[in-house]
């Protein structure tokens, strides 16, 4: 690992300050980077730890009946403290990677990363959920830019993320064994007026909304009316864990198991 | 070099270090404290998970300053205050819970996690919680067995079968 000053702010302003530094770098839970760092991927002369700002942290219901999480907030304590407000959030936080993992790594950091085989982008995209940072709103659907990009501009903190809560949603993975990642995870939340399928693991441009199926769950909200449906193998992920037509053949099998397990 | 300071099993500790210290390394290499084990370095093996303010983290995923100011549980911390095993630790060697060993540090930690989250667990919840933490002797059965015993559960029945951890 190269060496790095660490700086542990304890309010976002302070962290917003240290990050205008050149080539000071946030760090989340750092689940990810810290292996990228062993691995010399990065190199930053800074690292802005965020753990310590309790404005960060937490989940809450506002006035609209959203559910707004820091970005801060460790997957455990999504698992925990949205249970009772958004069950398939909760049960997509309590499978991600192993419990130690659950206890550092963050949903910011997650979302900010923008693996093409992490759960948490799949239920951002599919609820439509606000990306709130220290500057501005981003929605969804323009956030995500394709594998590891996003719309988030260099030390653009991600403060909380805002999920409208859909009347029933489900989560399901297939796991990639070894890393315990999606090999495919779709999430499905049913809204009043539409219902909105995303899905991870699967494409070379990250998570992406399948919305043939959008079309015809939104019409019977069932697994079998997935039926007639094809996704093509075109840009799908290819590696010793699975073909391009293996997991296309996926997307379709794990968005059915997703609708079952609504809730 | 940033000054740190935190309490490891109950004693308080201070030193300068290198920011990019890795909990781990302050811990093996500061301390001498070297029950706690590097398996993979890449944050997936589970043998240098000890407890951080009561919750189980991988020493190896974690900047030692980091947990300034913290209290920090690891293996060397388990024994009763007379010197014998704990129970967890009496369970692993009355079920044969380890092979080579190595593992067992961080089997030992995640197990203290769960039973306090989860003091009865079934086989199935042992083996998924236990999912981060890897054996290459694969020896998995005995160390379900040794958990399941440990939390007070008869474990003369238990089938000794791999089950789907996943729900």
């Amino acid at each position: 690992m190269y060496a790095f000053d660490m700086e542990q702010p304890t309010t976002l302003a302070d962290a917003v300050a240290a990050l205008e530094k050149e080539d000071a770098q946030i760090l989340g839970g750092g689940q990810t980077l810290i292996p990228a760092l062993k691995a010399r991927l990065a190199m930053p002369a800074t690292l802005v730890s965020l753990t310590a700002i309790p404005e960060l942290n937490g989940v809450c219901v506002n006035d609209a009946g959203d559910v707004c999480i820091g970005g801060g907030t460790t997957h455990h304590t999504v698992a925990q403290q949205a249970k009772a407000h958004f069950p398939a959030l909760s049960h997509l936080a309590s499978h991600i990677g192993d419990p130690a993992v659950r206890n550092r790594g963050t949903i910011g950091g997650s979302v900010a990363n923008n693996d093409p085989s992490a759960c948490y982008p799949a239920a951002v995209l599919a609820t439509g959920a606000t990306i709130v940072t220290d500057r501005r709103e981003i929605a969804a659907d323009d956030f995500f830019q394709g594998m590891f990009a996003t719309a988030l501009h260099d030390g653009e903190i991600i403060t909380q993320i805002r999920f409208p809560v859909p009347i029933v949603a489900g989560y399901q993975k297939f796991v990639q064994p070894a890393s315990r990642f999606a090999l495919v995870g779709v999430f499905v939340a049913r809204f009043a007026d539409r219902v909105k399928v995303a899905v991870t693991g699967a494409s070379e441009n990250g998570v992406f909304r399948w919305e043939d199926a959008e079309d015809v769950l939104s019409s019977d909200f069932s697994a079998a009316a997935l039926d007639g449906l094809t996704v093509s193998a075109d840009e799908m992920i290819g590696d010793l864990h699975g073909s391009p037509a293996y997991r296309a053949h996926l997307v379709k099998v794990m968005t059915a198991r997703a609708v079952s397990a609504s809730r | 070099m940033t000054a740190i300071k935190m309490t490891v099993n109950g004693k308080s500790v201070s030193k300068d270090v290198e920011d990019r210290t890795l909990l781990v390394d302050f811990l093996r290499n500061d301390l001498r404290l070297t029950g706690t084990h590097v398996g993979c370095d890449t944050s997936q093996c589970g043998a240098c998970v000890i407890e951080v303010n009561g919750t189980a983290v991988k020493s190896c995923t974690m900047f030692a300053i980091e947990a300034n100011g913290a209290q920090v549980t690891t293996i060397e911390g388990q024994e009763n205050a007379d010197g014998t095993l704990n129970v967890i630790q009496q369970a692993f060697q009355d079920h044969h819970g380890l092979q080579c060993g190595f593992c067992t540090p961080g089997m030992i930690m995640t197990t203290a996690a769960l039973l306090r989250e989860n003091p009865k667990p079934s086989e199935k919840e042992v083996r998924a919680y236990l999912e981060g933490n890897i054996c290459r002797c694969t020896g998995y059965h005995n160390i379900v067995k040794a958990v399941m015993a440990a939390s007070g559960q008869d474990v003369s029945n238990l089938v000794q079968e791999g089950s789907d951890v996943r729900v």
